[in-house]
């Protein structure tokens, strides 16, 4: 916090902003002018994006944005609202995939018991997200828009094999997780695009986990893995995903989930694809640790994260009906 | 731009900036300052005011994008000159200090009682732990909202008296 607001005070020093000032002429940090506008449909938000150009920006939460325009990190002259856009904000079952809206609250993610039951890697990661009130205004299309490398859903979207849907001029197109994030802060969505839609395949059996390392509530992971299983019929592993947060592996933990797959579970497996998945990340020494530390949270997290989904296999019931 | 919201109960509509924030909207243009403004990152949540009913960090909220919107601040909780029973426990139970998180913690304990009368210690510690105070150590802040809990205002708007309270 202190970090933000000597940048504050460098920016303010330099661009005077009469009118963000507080009384007695103390600076306060507000995002610099821009001008705004509500969209009320999905093609209504694809033609203001087209008409204001490159500098335009969607807003849902605005819990990434606002800051990064506080800090003058992001500076949009056009923000399109998309906060009423309700046919975004919607959690269903379609056959054999579960539809999420884009602008689904991460609240509403954590409210609902149908995820809860068919991903309880999602409830394991929302309630790790941020704190209750942000979780209010948050959303999962925002969360992975904004693509930071420390983000909780990116990875339980890779575990998952989710789908992302865009929306743009020409119509709607589908693109996998994992050539959606390109990388930090960047994704397959383009300027003139907007995300709609998250769809997870459900698959009968899966069990799935998440857990995260954090310094405090409601802070960035530290490191935090995800993991999704599924058994066969003789009790051995038919299916897993493995991927890591903050540790500086992009996409899965291939090599750690091949050592499982065909195998029966146990903890000298897990631990074989803990060292494997602790091998396959690259993390930075930064404020929230060195890198031996992060090494051990991905070794042990994803240790800890494959028995918990072995132990929820097989517990899901059948689908009636979102 | 202009904005029109409801702000504990009343319509109002002012001539905003498209860049103010909601908790300077609420401060300084309506003078309502009973909603503190403090790290300004969204982290504390002493800014907290109800929008349509929950919880928002309104340092982290423009007010354009509010308009059409509820709001209910601190100033908005006393009823006809009834202090709400959150407020009446922050008293009963020592519930604040230097009082500076006060206004967001009560709104959120607020919202927590609404849709869930009777929550248990740690679900109140979960509603609140996306706000930080200094003072209390949070320990008088849950018995400050048990004690709403245990005293639901009635029709009249007054907290009712516990059986304990009657009877003695």
């Amino acid at each position: 916090m202190l970090t933000v607001t000597l940048v504050t005070d460098k920016v303010q020093s330099t661009r005077p902003q009469h009118r963000g000032r507080r009384r007695g002429g103390l600076p306060v940090q507000v995002p610099a002018p821009f001008e705004y506008v509500r969209a009320t449909s999905v093609a209504d938000a694809l033609e203001l994006l087209e008409r204001h150009g490159e500098e335009a920006r969607l807003i849902a939460g605005g819990h990434s944005l606002l800051p990064m325009m506080k800090l003058r990190l992001a500076r949009p002259e056009w923000l399109i609202d998309i906060n009423d856009l309700a046919e975004l904000r919607h959690i269903t079952v379609d056959g054999d995939r579960l539809r999420v809206g884009a602008l689904t609250r991460h609240a509403d993610l954590l409210g609902s018991d149908v995820v809860g039951r068919l991903f309880p890697i999602v409830h394991d990661a929302e309630r790790v997200i941020a704190d209750p009130v942000v979780r209010n205004r948050g959303t999962i299309g925002g969360s992975l828009g904004q693509a930071d490398p420390a983000e909780d859903l990116t990875t339980v979207c890779d575990v998952l094999r989710a789908e992302v849907y865009i929306a743009g001029r020409d119509g709607e197109r589908t693109v996998d997780i994992h050539r959606f994030h390109r990388g930090p802060y960047e994704t397959a969505c383009q300027q003139h695009e907007v995300l709609t839609e998250v769809r997870f395949p459900i698959v009968a059996g899966q069990g799935s986990a998440y857990e995260k390392v954090e310094r405090r509530v409601g802070d960035w992971a530290v490191g935090a893995a995800g993991a999704a299983i599924v058994l066969a019929d003789d009790g051995t592993i038919a299916d897993v995903t493995i991927g890591l947060t903050a540790l500086g592996l992009e996409g899965l933990a291939v090599e750690a989930a091949e050592v499982l797959r065909g195998q029966r579970p146990s903890d000298e497996l897990f631990a074989d694809a803990g060292r494997l998945a602790a091998e396959a990340s690259s993390p930075i020494e930064d404020q929230r640790g060195p890198v031996d530390y992060k090494r051990h949270l991905a070794d042990e997290l994803t240790r800890r994260v494959l028995r918990t989904a072995v132990a929820r296999a097989g517990a899901l019931s059948p689908v009636s009906g979102g | 731009m202009q904005v029109t919201m409801t702000v504990n109960g009343t319509e109002v509509t002012r001539d905003v900036e498209p860049r103010q924030l909601l908790v300077h909207f609420l401060r300084e243009t309506l003078g309502l300052t009973g909603t503190h403004w403090g790290c300004d990152t969204s982290n504390c949540g002493t800014c907290v005011v109800l929008v349509d009913g929950e919880p928002v960090k309104s340092c982290t909220a423009l007010a354009a994008m509010t308009a059409g919107h509820e709001v209910r601040t601190v100033e908005g909780m006393a009823q006809n000159g009834t202090l709400d029973p959150v407020q009446q426990g922050f008293m009963e139970e020592h519930g604040l200090q230097c009082g500076f998180c006060t206004p967001g913690m009560m709104l959120t304990a607020r919202a927590l009682l609404d849709r869930n009368p009777h929550p248990d210690d740690g679900e109140i510690r979960e509603a609140i732990s996306g706000q930080i105070c200094r003072c209390t150590g949070y320990a008088t802040i849950v018995r400050s909202v048990q004690w709403a809990a245990a005293h639901p205002a009635t029709p009249t708007g007054d907290p009712m008296p516990t059986e304990q309270e009657v009877t003695a």
